[in-house]
């Protein structure tokens, strides 16, 4: 029971933690819990899809379907992250403005959640197909498979607690300061989740430059130690980073960067008067 | 500067032909590897092929080698690898991660 606990937990703990930063960050929002739990439906629901049709996948493109659609879905979480942060950059300042005069409600409405709810949903169909092969051996083997079951169901229990514990941690921080915060946790995010993606690419063989590995904590942080998974999802923390790895995350970064500076209409209007 | 990119987008999708990847098999019985250990060329890429003789799915997972894999029951998977330095990485089977255990060693 335990294991079944432990494997279920370490699949859902990226996407915990992504729901509760999606919901920090939208704080004020008035559909947003309906939008991250369409997020988390449909993300289940193509969870189960893919789960069903895994041998297909993995057959696809010469073994490689499999690695091609991890780097796909990241590639798209990383893509709809930046569109959210080019929008806050856009209207978070008129945000904070009316937050303090009229309240916050109002324009926040406007708010890119789409993106974060397509964000949430690729998280869930990510690590969720995973879950839902595990429970299908689980199911399929029969023996002790309720004791399993029961572990399993305490796993997603428990990623729901790091959705909580997120989600609560982020709003202990002020709210004039929680729009810088959020906006660097998920550029951060994203260029974990693009070293991510060109892992994949090479796991697939479609890329094979610049695979060397630039170092190695894995004596002092494990990658695979909770204080290392955590990292790994919150900042992109990597114990034995490929030196591809690392341009994709400082790319990522310096892209997040220039679309925060050229979306900010205050400051180029200011400049121009 | 064009040609230059040319090149770079060239030598980042050209398949690997020059460094022919050396190849390996890999069994999932009963929720166990054999064989357990394999021993690869250090800094040299290495395709494992790995076949999983269970009705129910496995996943190959290594931090160290960087491989996160999902194989169907009675199918086969390509996981590829490298290039390592040096040195002993271990993977698990985590769907029954007590007994799928195995180690690749890099010399």
């Amino acid at each position: 029971m335990l294991g079944a606990l432990v494997i279920v937990f370490r699949e859902v703990l990226e996407a915990g933690l992504i729901i509760g930063i999606v919901l920090a960050a939208t704080r004020g929002v008035p559909d947003r819990a309906a939008w991250v739990t369409l997020g988390v439906g449909l993300g289940a629901l193509g969870a189960g899809i893919i789960a069903l049709f895994a041998e297909t996948i993995s057959g696809a493109f010469e073994g490689a379907g499999q690695e091609l659609l991890n780097a796909g879905v990241l590639a798209a979480a990383v893509v709809m992250l930046m569109w959210h942060n080019a929008w806050m950059a856009r209207h978070g300042r008129e945000m904070v403005a009316e937050m303090t005069t009229v309240g916050e409600a109002v324009t926040a409405g406007r708010r890119p959640m789409t993106a974060l709810a397509v964000v949430v949903g690729l998280a869930v169909l990510r690590e969720g197909s995973e879950v839902v092969l595990f429970l299908y051996g689980v199911v399929a083997t029969g023996t002790s498979a309720s004791s399993l079951f029961v572990g399993s169901v305490l796993g997603l229990a428990a990623g729901a607690g790091v959705t909580v514990l997120t989600y609560y941690g982020l709003l202990s921080i002020p709210a004039r300061h929680i729009f810088i915060v959020t906006t660097v946790l998920i550029a951060l995010l994203a260029a974990g989740m693009a070293a991510q993606a060109v892992q994949f690419l090479d796991a697939a063989g479609m890329i094979d430059v610049l695979g060397n590995r630039l170092w190695d904590t894995s004596g002092w942080l494990p990658q695979e130690g909770i204080v290392g998974r955590l990292l790994h999802t919150l900042v992109g923390y990597t114990d034995r980073p490929t030196e591809l790895q690392l341009i994709a995350y400082l790319v990522t970064l310096a892209i997040m960067a220039a679309l925060t500076w050229f979306a900010a209409p205050a400051r180029s209007a200011r400049a121009a008067a | 500067m064009r040609i230059f990119a040319l090149a770079l987008l060239l030598a980042a999708f050209d398949p690997p032909s020059a460094a022919v990847a050396q190849e390996f098999n890999l069994v999932i019985r009963d929720h166990k590897f054999e064989p357990a250990e394999i021993r690869v060329p250090a800094r040299k890429r290495v395709s494992i092929y790995v076949s999983n003789e269970d009705a129910t799915p496995e996943e190959f997972d290594s931090t160290a080698l960087k491989v996160e894999k999902v194989i169907p029951g009675k199918s086969k998977g390509l996981v590829r690898i490298g290039p390592l330095e040096p040195g002993r990485y271990e993977f698990i089977g985590e769907f029954h991660a007590d007994t799928a255990k195995g180690i690749v060693i890099a010399e």
